[in-house]
């Protein structure tokens, strides 16, 4: 059945007729795509079609396999909840965005050709920008330039990785990269910008959290996953990702704790998750990237619920900083449930998604004897529960009562949330139907009594961890210095000093040769004979060890006699005649 | 939905106290296990240790908790820093 509609087009197609539909009825339409798509999806079977040519080569649009499809349903899955949770926009600017954003993901996830890959991956770049800009505010317009310009930046790292690679293989087939050289590694550049490894990370934490409260939703699902599936398919076991996994499940809990603004806990909490995922492909066995596939699916999920408890409270108050916000579960108690349904599934903890998804990865870790991984991820998994497990729920719902008495979210965004929270019990109790999707067979079992227990105590120390500590924990109103200073702050540094430098040898170039050396040149012609001579005299007459008396007096004779004009020769002769000798002199060098 | 159906019932202190109890004997209830149990280990003999992974998630959130108090002095800067 690959001749049927690839599921970007149907997306494409959906985002052109959007404006034309008027207003009711387009909201049917934003939520009836991303359903058909999903039934498209099913109906997929595994092969290749599509194909078309470009640049002389055959490219393919449509690459059915497990891999592409576990990608494909939960794209879908996730469209579908977030244009429900924004069925109140009455615009349809935003829809139009997303569409062409979720569109160019599913495209990049199911393209059969690194070519194709790359023009989704930069239609995606470009449609996500509009979810940042349509907030409409400075910040956002600033941030989401600061966003474009390093996806362009890593979209050119990619290109210029493809063109190398098909110059020297002649293959343009997006496959496994075997050999270890300068194109994979540029490509796998690439990627890693858009899955968030620091340094190149500060984007996410940057621009996402001053999208609007339905695009940041849509946002945290497609690009940094698209970038783990390609990751997946093209550097399974490359062990650089180990290390790169385990920096980000580390950094973006640091971060997290450090920060005030609600979604740019969940921000970062995007990294840290990003981590554990792409720790799962630096391990590259068939459990460990089943693992991935899995922490992913389940990760969009919960991410998406989490973000949309904090779209639910911004839309209602107005606020994202835990210094403004505490006290709401006194009027907002189904968005809190939803919330904490999100944020016990992100924390993995027994009976919700999280926990059937991520111990694959840390299993599969110990079966490789990969000590040091398994300690940095049982370390992160306790700080996944301290920063968004609990301080995120913690500080916007309870903590200090700032007296915002909002009121309940509005009924769709509370439908959206609670077909994401039944997904995450629903895949915590029974995630038989995700593993029955994965690309290779699963002989995982989550709940033994055991590791159940370790996973309780791991998860409970922490909570209790949080609540001794609190008072370290107080939010303060701060940002905190990430790597996107270099070109926040340092282009600024920087620009101030090139002005500095250049401009102060501009203005002593001008000093030197615009005034100094003028006033020079017109103090010596205004009398040339009596400089040229005492020039010339002054070393002559020193030599001859005439004393500083007798040198003065012979001075004063050389002013008098120019003075009254009596020369030999007139000033001028003496002058043509120099001149003419520096002339000839310079023709026969030449 | 009206405002004027709120719950205040963690305002009161004497509710947050039964909340601390019950936290407090979960805690006991997931180690006392580990007592009885024989456990598996993946590395080191330490991990069968009873409350070995109780130790573990307390001691990575200090550590965590600590660390990016001292960083948080380093990369701290007030909200108009970049304006």
């Amino acid at each position: 059945m690959t001749e049927w509609l690839p599921p970007a087009l149907v997306f494409f197609i959906g985002a052109l007729f959007l404006p034309l539909i008027p207003g009711k009825a387009r909201k049917v339409a934003i939520v009836a795509v991303p359903a058909l798509c999903f039934w498209l999806i099913t109906a997929l079977e595994p092969g290749s079609g599509w194909h078309y040519q470009l640049l002389g080569r055959e490219l393919t649009l449509l690459r059915v396999d497990r891999l592409s499809k576990a990608f494909g349903y939960v794209f879908t899955i996730n469209a579908f909840a977030a244009f429900l949770f924004a069925a109140h926009l009455r615009s349809w600017h935003q829809h139009v965005a997303a569409m062409f954003y979720i569109g160019a993901s599913l495209g990049a996830v199911f393209a059969g050709d690194l070519i194709s890959l790359y023009l989704f991956w930069e239609v995606m770049a470009v449609a996500s920008t509009f979810l940042i800009l349509a907030r409409r505010s400075e910040k956002a317009y600033r941030a989401g330039f600061r966003y474009v310009m390093v996806h362009l930046f890593g979209g050119l790292c990619f290109l210029a990785g493809i063109l190398l690679h098909i110059h020297s293989t002649g293959a343009v087939g997006f496959e496994a990269f075997a050999d270890r050289s300068l194109p994979a590694y540029l490509i796998l550049l690439g990627f890693l910008i858009n899955a968030a490894a620091p340094p190149f990370s500060a984007w996410l934490s940057d621009a996402y959290p001053e999208a609007t409260v339905t695009g940041g939703i849509i946002l945290t699902a497609y690009t940094t996953k698209t970038a783990v599936y390609t990751l997946i398919r093209g550097f399974p076991g490359w062990e650089i990702l180990l290390v790169v996994g385990c920096v980000m499940a580390l950094y973006g809990i640091v971060y997290a704790i450090l920060e005030n603004d609600m979604r740019r806990i969940l921000a970062y909490s995007i990294i840290n998750q990003v981590g554990f995922m792409l720790c799962g492909v630096g391990i590259g066995t068939t459990l460990a990237l089943n693992g991935a596939v899995a922490h992913a699916f389940c990760h969009i999920i919960y991410k998406a619920l989490l973000w949309m408890s904090a779209g639910a409270v911004l839309y209602m108050t107005g606020k994202s900083k835990c210094t403004d916000l505490g006290g709401l579960y006194k009027t907002m108690p189904f968005t809190l449930i939803f919330g904490c349904i999100g944020a016990l599934a992100i924390s993995s903890f027994p009976g919700f998604s999280g926990y059937t998804s991520k111990p694959m990865i840390i299993e599969a870790g110990v079966h490789e004897g990969l000590y040091w991984v398994w300690l940095v991820l049982e370390i992160a998994s306790a700080g996944v529960f301290l920063h968004a497990g609990i301080k995120f729920p913690y500080f916007v719902f309870f903590a200090k009562d700032k007296g915002l008495r909002p009121g309940e979210a509005p009924l769709h965004m509370q439908v959206a949330m609670f077909f994401m929270a039944f997904l995450c019990l629903f895949l915590g109790f029974y995630p038989q139907p995700l593993y029955a999707i994965l690309p290779f067979p699963v002989h995982f079992e989550a709940y033994t009594f055991e590791h159940t227990l370790n996973q309780l105590q791991l998860l409970l120390f922490s909570a209790l961890a949080f609540f001794l500590f609190l008072p370290m924990l107080k939010r303060t109103a701060t940002i905190s210095l990430d790597t996107d200073w270099f070109y926040r702050k340092g282009g600024r540094l920087f620009y101030r000093w090139t002005d500095r430098v250049f401009n102060g040898l501009n203005n002593q170039a001008d000093k030197i040769f615009m005034r100094r050396l003028p006033d020079l040149a017109t103090r010596f012609f205004r009398s040339p004979g009596v400089h040229l001579q005492k020039l010339i005299l002054v070393p002559y007459y020193r030599l001859q060890g005439l004393g500083t008396v007798a040198l003065r007096q012979e001075m004063e004779r050389i002013e008098r006699r120019a003075t009254e004009g009596s020369y030999p020769v007139g000033v001028g002769v003496l002058l043509a005649v120099l001149f003419l000798a520096a002339m000839s002199l310079l023709f026969f060098m030449g | 939905m009206k405002t004027d159906r709120k719950c205040d019932w963690l305002d009161d202190p004497q509710n947050i106290r039964k909340v601390r109890m019950i936290f407090y004997m979960l805690l006991a209830l997931t180690v006392l296990p580990d007592f009885f149990l024989h456990k598996h280990t993946l590395f080191y003999h330490v991990e069968a240790w009873p409350g070995f992974y109780a130790a573990g998630g307390f001691l990575s959130c200090a550590v965590i908790i600590v660390v990016s108090k001292l960083l948080g002095f380093l990369l701290k800067r007030k909200e108009d820093y970049y304006d």
